[in-house]
């Protein structure tokens, strides 16, 4: 019995680690819909929902019960196997990403040598389920909307590859952690002021990323009505939903970890800092990626759709580029010394 | 059987399955996800070959850009598969020939003698510290510099010459310039005219 418990010690622990970090992520994103919903009204003057529990708190569980509840449609002619294993497709990679996140300097689930490399080889599959859903809907719509969506996911994500380049280049490693803990000292310290452009870049490469308004042509609702998950319903959408939100905190995440310092403390080195030892880095990362994630709502609710040609156009002709040159005054930055980030 | 050989054979499995089906099934996009799954497993096996660098970026370039280009076109082109297979009788011997002399040339390289353990010493287990990705970026900017630089310029030569080999203007498709979009004033596009009010009938 001693033998057996000693075998499955270690699985064990991993699955509840896993569980410790899916499930506080699964609320945050049934909360993150509704605090879009509720940011979204505030500012475009409405109250947004206010009729499911005190103040709507629990209109998200109510959602989710009723996506819950509903029949999954499966279009006939369609190609069964994939457009049920679609949006699957498109949540694992969202969640398996999480594995090497440094929620702080000991807190991780696997604190693998080659992480960032990790997040980026997995973000690039969430587009799988994208394309395959579109397909195996045997429908235009949703074929357009997944072409639309694979040709701007794949465009981004050199630019977006492109900045985490200069990421790894100032932090000198490719360990998220070491990334973070190369920006310790101050606010002035952190990555996203010597490279701010890159910064700026990476925000908005994850916006187009996660095919979120005002580069959402793939749903493009007023021309082919909600593109890839036209034809699916219940469960089935919900997890296209859940992986949508996932990879926006996901996204947001990272930008925290890679250009706002983590876990670190906002007042370090500066004479305030003795006030705020006490609180936990957990806290500081959280409130880093709440900030990235009201700018994903603050976007939705202020700009207008692209269209299509000028989406191309700003991830090859304007990002590509400047992520180049960035990169390249980067490299001269580091071999000329330039302090406090590249000595 | 521990844990590890479990996994290698799990993946090794899933990997010859994943390859039979590529060239068996009849759809060609269930053809690309079934190279797409290949690639995704032979990572699995390279990792456990301690190559993570080697694994990761397998499933960035391969699974993540090439696969998905591939997967674009495919579903794009509308394929008809029958027309297709008329010929698989008559071409039969002349591929089974080729299949078997592609199977002598394998079997006379990849063999016990060349790659068994008495010829090759069996790699040693690195440390939880030994970063894969370190070394070979070491190697590959010191001792293979030229080499790697090279392949690099011949690569980048190929991409643009595809380019230049394609593109061509067409003078009646029309543009958009951004340029002449941003600097576009009011006073270009809207005339305002001041006129009297006109007299009640």
């Amino acid at each position: 019995m001693v033998e057996f418990w000693e075998l499955i010690r270690e699985p064990v622990f991993i699955v509840l680690k896993i569980v410790a970090i899916v499930a506080p992520l699964m609320l945050a994103v049934a909360y993150l819909t509704y605090a879009e919903r509720k940011i979204i009204g505030y500012m475009q003057v409405r109250i947004g929902p206010n009729r499911v529990g005190p103040r709507g708190w629990l209109q998200p569980i109510a959602d989710a019960l009723k996506l819950l509840m509903k029949e999954i449609i499966v279009p006939g002619n369609s190609d069964r196997f994939l457009f049920l294993i679609a949006p699957m497709l498109s949540l694992a990679p969202a969640l398996a990403a999480w594995a090497v996140l440094p929620f702080t300097d000991t807190l991780v689930l696997a604190d693998i040598d080659a992480s960032l490399l990790y997040i980026l080889a997995l973000t690039s599959m969430g587009v799988y389920g994208v394309i395959i859903a579109g397909w195996a809907t045997n429908s235009k719509y949703a074929f357009l909307g997944a072409m639309r969506s694979a040709a701007q996911i794949v465009s981004y994500e050199i630019a977006m590859g492109f900045a985490l380049v200069g990421v790894l280049i100032a932090g000198g490693s490719l360990n998220l952690r070491e990334i973070v803990l190369a920006q310790q000292g101050s606010l002035l310290h952190w990555f996203w002021l010597p490279l701010f452009p890159l910064f700026i870049i990476y925000f908005i490469s994850s916006v187009a990323e996660t095919n979120r308004a005002p580069f959402d042509v793939a749903e493009g609702e007023s021309e082919i009505v909600a593109g890839f998950h036209v034809e699916y319903s219940g469960m089935a959408f919900a997890v296209f939903f859940l992986a949508e939100y996932a990879n926006m905190i996901l996204l947001a995440t990272l930008a925290a970890l890679m250009f706002l310092g983590g876990w670190l403390s906002p007042f370090e080195g500066t004479w305030v800092e003795s006030w705020f030892t006490w609180v936990p880095g957990v806290f500081w990362l959280l409130a880093k990626t709440s900030l990235f994630l009201f700018f994903y709502l603050w976007l939705r609710a202020t700009f207008p759709r692209y269209r299509y040609d000028q989406i191309m156009r700003l991830g090859w002709k304007v990002f590509i580029p400047i992520t180049i040159v960035w990169l390249v005054l980067e490299g001269a930055a580091v071999v000329a010394d330039i302090g406090p980030w590249f000595d | 059987m521990d844990f590890e050989r479990f996994i290698f054979y799990f993946f090794a499995a899933v990997l010859v399955f994943a390859a039979v089906r590529v060239i068996t099934v009849r759809n060609p996009v269930h053809a690309v996800l079934h190279l797409v799954l290949a690639f995704f497993t032979c990572a699995g096996l390279w990792l456990m070959l301690e190559a993570e660098f080697l694994a990761i970026t397998l499933v960035l370039v391969y699974v993540g850009a090439v696969m998905v280009l591939f997967l674009f076109v495919v579903m794009m082109l509308d394929i008809n598969v029958s027309p297709l297979r008329e010929g698989f009788i008559k071409y039969l011997p002349v591929g089974l020939s080729v299949a078997a002399l592609i199977v002598i040339e394998m079997f006379l390289v990849v063999r016990a003698r060349n790659f068994g353990t008495d010829a090759v010493a069996i790699p040693a287990r690195h440390g939880a510290d030994y970063s894969n990705t370190r070394e070979l970026g070491s190697v590959l900017y010191t001792d293979y510099v030229y080499p790697f630089e090279i392949a690099a310029v011949i690569l980048l030569v190929a991409m643009i010459a595809a380019i230049a080999l394609t593109m061509r203007r067409r003078p009646e498709t029309k543009y958009q310039n951004p340029v002449d979009q941003v600097a576009v004033k009011s006073n270009d596009r809207v005339r305002l005219v001041k006129m009297k009010a006109e007299e009640r009938q």
